[in-house]
């Protein structure tokens, strides 16, 4: 007889403490509870709440605190300033005393909180409806981003070969665009030709889809590609393999066994595709090519304030801050989803 | 065995004593200790083989004495005196100087082991500057030398390759004569051959040995394969849920091992005999989570044979310098170890000598 | 070899030609948009608009406009601006070119700097109170709207600080080096720093995440066993494999800036560069030029690719043989 010295086979090995194919539900919960213990990621949440809440707060705001419509000129309204009344737009008392200045910040909440713009609207209640069409634009073409770049990824990755080849020069050919310019172009062909008309859907210029859409069409391959590289890679893995070989259907294979193994990059990459997206809004809107009139964002109201930027900085900086806080928290949100889900950087390999 | 001491009337001085040595972890789930209490020695020129299963802390402890890991929620405790002085306390500056000159580690895997954008030659001649005051010339020169010794065809060519070009035994063989190159008192070797195929295994095992014969190191060799401790260890450690279990000299623990864990580690050799192959004997159960330690003896969950003394904790104990930690009343063990290791000479090492893979 | 640079040299051409292609057909094959009307004027009775629609050859198919305005586009190169008419596209861009040059190699310079140091810190220093603090820095450049920042850059140096302590802040525009060279960087100091706070804030996170997976590798482990300084560790093994990522970014990056990127930074502070140039032929419709400055800009996007897979293959001799 003889010892033969083998590697010990696997009965002496415990299992792995990374299985290759860690159930999703495990790893759903155990990155949740990372999440809930990472404190920066945590209290991103929660600014993110609080400012969603005031934008979602904005009608009542207006309403019942500060008395405006922030969406109707108000040039010879006045307010209340240090007990005092006083005009919204005053006499210009610089240069040629030719024009108006708007009333600055009074620091009271009831009264031009942030002060006026040109048109003697109320600055900090047009701020939190300007928020809402940030934060709707931001998370619609977010989701819809993400959505999209996950059903190509999908197709792509799953069923290769000319489709493949297809759909993964057309996402380079996309990507080698600067983005800003590719949205800008679009942008403005939209707006010139008064809108978008496919077929029946007919979308106003001034439709908030329309900056959603764009952005989220150029941030495509940007998101499409990566999902695609792991959709590839579990296409080829044993365990769908063996699903195709006993002849599950594609549906079943990509809805069973795909989907469930992307999910987690797809949830990673939203925070920061939403941070990204409403940044590209708000460059689209400052050149006026983005959000239009009637609506605001925070993009158009840095715009209104550049020309009272040396009088009346408030009208520009406050929308600006808003959109850097909002960005912070959700670059920070990402991470900390990113670091749940994926604790040592595999998921994505390398950037 | 050769004795850098000279004179065999001179008791051998242990070239490495490790002291109750405890690695701890702090994790956001509570303290993981991931080594418990090891104590071991190492003789100038000896072979000592520590085995377990992957996660019994065998690396970590090797790692911990080298002060190899940074992770500033690790504590390490004990002594580890090499020398005459202890690594552990040791400054940063002394201890790097001990470093690849005068302990050298192999690592598993030699493709992630080597910075992938360097030669060989850069990662060999690196490593012998680091040490001592010589030319790039000379340290080229003396590289070469070095990947001939380790059976390198076209070692002088073979220098400006990178690591991927390599294939997986070739490159265990370049991190053998980057670890020689300082001619190091001791070699810990870190699963040396776990990546390797079978033949490849073999051919490394015996380039080590030859290797301590030429350069008189002591070799500390981890893996989780009894085969190949029995191949080139002189003594043995098994390490389980990061404490040792049983220890002694290879002949003896093959011989007479002690521990049902080691019988359970060797049940799980492939046998093939007359008769045909064996079926393996698998260890019921997995390692426990180094979060819940059991209280008593740690392997008592997966032992067939416990009972109200393993809930206390054994510690190691022998009258030779075999020891073993388990409650178990020897005469029990050689009864109990038999029905075990119920293969054709119930483990008899007159069996295993000089067959195997030789 | 030769045939690996044919093809990539082929396939950059297709790339290329598929980018003009779709240029064109964004703005002359979406319905509603007239050039023709633009170019008319607004109260332009139809007979008007007819002509300069056939005098424009606007009238023609669209395969034959576009040949044709890629021939004198890119061969006679003597395509005139539709708003302009005196206008040559070709010499223009090439007028503005130096000016985005300068902005972007500027800010290229001190985003580098900046951002890898302070990724490397932050990753050597791991677990330290600086590097979070450091992290944070970088989350607040990437969380910045560019625009925002230079116009608060503005407000600071151009009007509230103008008095005291920026006064030698001269007014925003562009001052060729050839002209006066201090003037040059006196003019483009903060359009640098403006544009190099959101790259900065992208590279130190790219370069520390890598630098932390770096410092993770077994590589790394056993360059720290042969006894080498922490340092050596660090630059020579860890630094040098986390930069290779950090590179191929920056190519794509510097590519797409220098290709009208940085038009934003552009319109903030007046500088006539591509990005300029683009979005005010953007807001005319000015069809040459925006075809003009967009292929410029995928060149340079497609360039950077292609000296990013050579660079590449030089730092990580892995892919050389692919």
């Amino acid at each position: 007889m003889s010892v033969q010295p083998g590697q010990v086979s696997s009965e002496i090995d415990p299992p792995s403490e990374t299985p290759g194919e860690s159930p999703p539900s495990g790893l759903w919960r155990v990155a949740s509870g990372q999440l809930a213990h990472n404190r920066a990621a945590m209290g991103a949440l929660l600014v993110l709440v609080v400012i969603v809440a005031a934008c979602v707060a904005a009608p009542l705001y207006a309403r019942y605190v500060a008395h405006t419509n922030p969406f109707q000129f108000n040039v010879s309204g006045t307010t209340v300033s240090d007990g005092k009344t006083v005009p919204v737009l005053q006499q210009s008392t610089t240069g040629l005393r030719l024009g108006v200045t708007p009333i600055g910040p009074t620091w009271s909440l009831s009264h031009y909180f942030l002060g006026a713009d040109n048109d003697g609207r109320d600055v900090f209640a047009r701020l939190l409806y300007g928020g809402r069409t940030s934060l709707v634009i931001g998370a619609g073409s977010a989701v819809l981003c993400c959505l999209l770049a996950t059903i190509i990824a999908l197709i792509a990755g799953y069923f290769g070969g000319i489709v493949d080849g297809v759909l993964s020069r057309l996402m380079d050919f996309v990507w080698a665009f600067p983005v800003y310019l590719l949205a800008i172009s679009l942008s403005v062909v939209l707006l010139a030709s008064g809108g978008l008309n496919v077929g029946p859907l007919h979308l106003a210029s001034n439709s908030l889809w329309v900056p959603t859409l764009i952005i989220a069409g150029c941030y495509l391959p940007y998101v499409a590609r990566p999902i695609r590289g792991q959709v590839l890679s579990l296409r080829r893995s044993e365990f769908v393999e063996a699903a195709v070989g006993v002849g599950a259907s594609d549906v079943r294979i990509i809805f069973r066994d795909l989907v469930p193994n992307i999910l987690p990059t797809v949830i990673v990459f939203a925070p920061l595709m939403m941070a990204i997206n409403m940044l590209t809004e708000s460059a689209l809107s400052f050149l006026s090519i983005g959000v239009r009139p009637p609506n605001a964002s925070w993009g158009t109201i840095i715009n209104d304030g550049i020309g009272l930027l040396y009088t009346r900085p408030a009208v520009t900086i406050a929308p600006g801050l808003a959109l850097a806080v909002v960005a912070v928290a959700l670059n920070v949100l990402g991470d900390g989803v990113r670091e749940a889900f994926d604790p040592r950087g595999r998921r994505f390999g390398r950037v | 065995m050769p004795s850098p001491l000279g004179s065999p009337a001179v008791v051998l001085e242990a070239l490495l004593e490790v002291r109750d040595l405890h690695v701890t972890f702090r994790t956001r789930n509570g303290l993981v200790t991931a080594v418990d209490g090891l104590s071991f020695s190492v003789l100038p020129g000896e072979v000592l083989g520590i085995v377990g299963e992957s996660g019994s802390g065998k690396s970590v402890s090797m790692l911990s004495l080298l002060r190899l890991i940074r992770d500033r929620n690790m504590q390490i405790t004990g002594e580890v005196i090499f020398n005459g002085a202890d690594l552990l306390t040791m400054p940063e500056q002394q201890l790097r100087a001990l470093r690849g000159r005068e302990i050298a580690v192999i690592f598993q895997d030699a493709l992630t082991a080597l910075t992938p954008v360097y030669t060989i030659g850069w990662h060999i001649v690196e490593q012998i500057r680091a040490h001592e005051p010589i030319s790039k010339r000379e340290a080229r020169a003396r590289a070469v030398r070095l990947l001939e010794e380790v059976g390198i065809p076209n070692a002088e060519r073979r220098m400006d390759n990178y690591p991927h070009e390599f294939s997986g035994g070739m490159r265990q063989r370049v991190l053998i004569a980057m670890a020689l190159s300082c001619n190091p008192r001791l070699l810990v070797a870190d699963e040396p051959t776990t990546a390797l195929d079978v033949t490849t295994q073999a051919q490394i095992l015996d380039l080590m040995l030859e290797l301590r014969k030429a350069h008189g190191s002591a070799i500390i060799i981890i893996t989780h394969d009894m085969g190949v401790v029995y191949e080139i260890a002189d003594r043995l450690l098994v390490m389980y849920s990061g404490r040792a279990v049983e220890q002694g000299p290879t002949r003896s623990v093959f011989r007479d091992p002690r521990h049902p864990y080691t019988w359970g580690l060797l049940g799980s050799i492939p046998q093939f005999t007359a008769t045909g192959a064996k079926r393996l004997q698998a260890i019921p159960g997995s390692p426990p989570s180094p979060l819940r330690v059991p209280e008593g003896c740690v392997f008592a969950p997966r032992c067939r044979f416990r009972h109200e003394a393993c809930s206390e904790r054994p510690r190691l104990r022998g009258g030779d310098d075999h020891l073993d930690a388990c409650w178990l009343p020897d005469e029990a063990k050689e009864k109990l170890r038999g029905e075990t290791l119920a293969y054709a000479g119930g483990g008899r090492e007159g069996d295993h000598a000089g067959s195997g893979a030789r | 070899m030769l045939r690996f640079a044919l093809r990539r040299a082929l396939s950059t051409v297709v790339v290329l030609w598929a980018i003009s292609v779709m240029v064109f057909l964004i703005f002359f094959g979406t319905p509603g948009v007239d050039p023709a009307l633009r170019i008319a004027g607004r109260d332009a009775s139809p007979q008007v608009v007819a002509t300069v629609r056939h005098e424009y050859g606007l009238d023609k198919p669209l395969p034959v406009r576009y040949a044709l305005m890629m021939y004198h586009l890119l061969i006679r190169r003597d395509i005139t601006s539709y708003v302009n008419p005196g206008l040559k596209v070709v010499p223009e861009i090439a007028s503005a070119v130096p000016v985005t040059l300068s902005l972007v190699i500027g800010a290229a310079v001190i985003w580098m700097l900046v951002g890898l140091a302070m990724g490397l810190v932050g990753g050597a220093l791991r677990g330290s109170p600086i590097d979070p603090l450091l992290t944070a820095v970088g989350v607040l450049g990437v969380s910045l709207p560019v625009y925002w920042l230079g116009e608060v850059v503005n407000l600071i140096t151009q009007s509230r600080l103008h008095g005291s302590l920026f006064s030698w802040v001269p007014p925003p525009g562009y001052v060729s080096p050839a002209q006066s060279l201090s003037g040059w960087a006196l003019h483009l100091l903060f359009p640098w720093l403006t544009l190099a706070v959101l790259y900065a804030g992208i590279y130190s996170r790219v370069f520390r995440a890598e630098l932390v997976t770096a410092l993770g590798e077994d590589y790394v482990r056993t360059a720290r066993a042969k006894g080498i300084s922490e340092r050596r560790v660090l630059f020579r093994h860890a630094a040098r494999c986390s930069l290779i990522p950090v590179i191929s970014l920056f190519g794509l990056d510097f590519g797409a800036l220098v290709g009208g990127g940085a038009l934003v930074t552009e319109v903030v502070f007046g500088l006539p560069g591509i990005g300029l140039l683009t979005y005010n032929s953007l807001q005319t419709l000015d069809l040459p030029v925006i075809m003009g400055t967009v292929l410029y800009a995928a060149f340079f996007v497609v360039l950077a690719n292609a000296v990013v897979d050579v660079f590449y293959a030089a730092l990580d001799p892995r892919v050389r043989r692919a």
